[in-house]
């Protein structure tokens, strides 16, 4: 166990974060992905676009283990975890936030967020009710901060505003120490006034915490990106910078349609 | 919500975590009193056949609404575990049948017979988890069917058909435990300490993780939750809350055989917890004693208005049908939307 966390350290920093071999999944006939082979270092932060279908959120159940692919590889900071089950990835430092928020509708926010914390400290089991300055409890409200939730922490999440359910969403993923971030269209449904605010809490995360993050606005995917990866049909299809990518104009064509550039 | 409010709540020395544990009201207390002092008024009749026997069987429902409640998991098996622990208590201990029966002192019987059937719930619990909705309760009814017609068959451990007699409480501490006072306690206490450890457990981080299983186990395990250990562990406190009461049930009737455990009685546990409610821990225990008040008195009715005395089940049914359709939350679900409110009228707004 001990050198298992000292190869991972080790490892960290000088393996790739995320290491994509030939990952393709297929829904009985139908190809979702195909071949998809993807290198993401420690710390980048990468978009994947694509048109529906383009089977973006479907690589990130692969990764996150919701479904196993049906072949390829994928590694972790250098470890396979192909066919580890959702939980051992997400102890491992993995995180994701889901499209459509999968919340605790019936629990505050704070307590979803310690949930959240618990789900990756070793209480998971414990009968003991939390103290008042339970560790766990504490860094469950420096995350409700950090998303600039304190003002609602004690609501019912289903009382919620759809904004506040995204930014909670994101602070579940924060939990604990992540080391990797898939975050499935954060700014879906938001308001120009909280994609902004979204956009401010991406790039004020830690420089160590890279992301992978799939988003149709590109107003918002450009500019908290350091690189850009291209789905069509369940295939990587270009690669590059966001310049880059703003620049071609087969993607120009294909994705930002017109009247895009401002 | 004003903003006062909100900006106290988010102060550092506030715990809104334990702000929903609060204190006992007053109708707690009262009561808790009343229960403690049963004895001085009621005819033993009341302290056994009724208190001790609604105890006993809303504590067994009391397991099943916790998988059911909080866990989103209905088991129907829980009535089994509760049997299969009174059977080993029999086969440990001593009984009639003493070319069966162990001879172990209770002291050694009971904790072993706890163990066993805390094992048993868990291993049908480990089968149980990896379904969901219809296909749990078919997995849990299976194993119940398939224990009861073993026991009807099996006659050199399970004493088949008729089972073990004269399985009786023991007498320790100078105290007769069998005689109807001392046993009410005896129920009335293990029905208090598994009410309290639900309480207790439900906002505990292993139980507040449990209710998260419950609403979204896809999230669960995104968070670093294992869905299917904590759902297991789950079964297995059930069992450990249903297990006592089994003995209990066993000693109560002095005897354990095919029919404690057969399909009727299964069913019969989620009827009390369905009546009562699912939603709160005291649900069982309404449902349980409404249930043994109907079994002993509609008997009664039933003869005095010209009909056949067996048409309890019949009550009971329509009783069932009448809460799911009108309030799917059960009697505690009538009384928090309709009774409540009136009794709190003035006293509203303090939230």
């Amino acid at each position: 166990m001990a050198v298992a966390i000292a190869e991972r350290l080790s490892a960290t920093g000088q393996v790739n974060a995320l290491e994509l071999r030939g990952v393709t999944k297929y829904f009985g006939a139908l190809a979702a992905l195909s071949d998809v082979t993807l290198s993401v270092r420690p710390g980048e932060r990468r978009a994947i676009l694509g048109s529906n279908g383009a089977g973006k959120t479907t690589l990130l159940n692969c990764i996150t283990g919701d479904f196993l692919p049906t072949s390829g590889t994928i590694r972790f900071f250098g470890e396979d975890i192909t066919y580890f089950p959702a939980h051992e990835r997400i102890r491992r430092g993995l995180r994701r936030t889901y499209q459509i928020s999968l919340l605790f509708g019936g629990l505050s926010v704070l307590d979803n967020v310690y949930l959240a914390c618990l789900g990756v400290s070793r209480g998971r089991f414990s009968l003991l009710r939390p103290r008042r300055d339970d560790p766990l409890l504490e860094s469950a409200r420096a995350l409700v901060h950090a998303v600039h939730l304190d003002e609602v922490a004690d609501k019912k999440v289903a009382e919620l505003a759809h904004g506040q359910q995204r930014q909670l969403e994101l602070a579940l993923a924060l939990a604990g120490a992540p080391r990797f971030l898939l975050l499935d269209e954060p700014a879906a449904g938001l308001s120009p006034a909280e994609r902004a605010e979204l956009v401010a809490i991406l790039n004020g995360l830690p420089a160590h915490i890279g992301y992978v993050i799939i988003e149709h606005d590109m107003d918002v995917a450009l500019r908290v990106v350091e690189s850009v990866t291209l789905m069509h049909e369940g295939r990587i299809f270009k690669e590059g910078t966001p310049a880059e990518i703003e620049a071609d104009p087969e993607v120009q064509e294909l994705y930002l349609g017109h009247g895009h550039g401002a | 919500m004003a903003a006062a409010p909100v900006a106290e709540a988010a102060a550092p020395g506030s715990a809104p975590r334990t702000s929903a544990a609060g204190g006992i009201p007053t109708s707690g207390w009262i009561l808790a009193l009343v229960l403690l002092l049963m004895p001085t008024f009621a005819s033993d009749f009341f302290l056994v056949q009724v208190f001790g026997w609604a105890f006993v069987l809303g504590t067994i429902a009391l397991s099943l609404q916790f998988l059911a409640g909080y866990g989103g998991m209905v088991s129907l098996v829980q009535m089994t575990v509760a049997g299969f622990a009174g059977y080993m208590v029999a086969i440990l201990g001593t009984s009639g049948l003493a070319q069966i029966s162990l001879g172990w002192p209770f002291w050694l019987a009971v904790p072993t017979a706890i163990a066993l059937a805390v094992l048993f719930g868990t291993l049908s619990g480990a089968l149980a988890v990896r379904t969901a909705g219809i296909y749990t309760i078919m997995i849990t009814l299976a194993i119940a069917a398939a224990f009861f017609y073993f026991t009807r068959q099996n006659e050199t451990v399970f004493g088949g058909f008729l089972g073990f007699n004269g399985v009786r409480a023991p007498v320790f501490w100078g105290i007769d435990w069998r005689a109807p006072v001392p046993f009410y306690y005896l129920c009335l206490a293990w029905a208090a300490i598994a009410w309290g450890l639900v309480v207790w457990v439900v906002r505990a981080p292993f139980g507040l993780a449990l209710q998260g299983i419950r609403d979204n186990p896809r999230r669960m395990a995104a968070l670093g939750f294992d869905v299917t250990a904590h759902r297991i562990a789950a079964y297995a406190f059930a069992a450990f809350l249903a297990a006592p009461a089994g003995i209990l049930l066993t000693w109560l009737n002095g005897q354990i055989a095919p029919g404690t455990v057969g399909i009727g009685p299964v069913i019969d546990v989620l009827v009390i917890a369905v009546i009562g409610g699912l939603g709160r821990p005291i649900g069982p225990f309404v449902g349980a004693l409404l249930y043994v008040l109907l079994r002993i008195f509609a008997m009664d009715l039933l003869v005095a208005l010209g009909l056949s005395g067996q048409r309890f089940q019949l009550v009971i049914g329509l009783g069932f049908l009448l809460t799911v359709l009108f309030s799917p939350d059960g009697i505690l679900g009538l009384w928090e939307r309709h009774i409540r409110p009136r009794l709190a009228g003035e006293r509203g707004g303090g939230r």
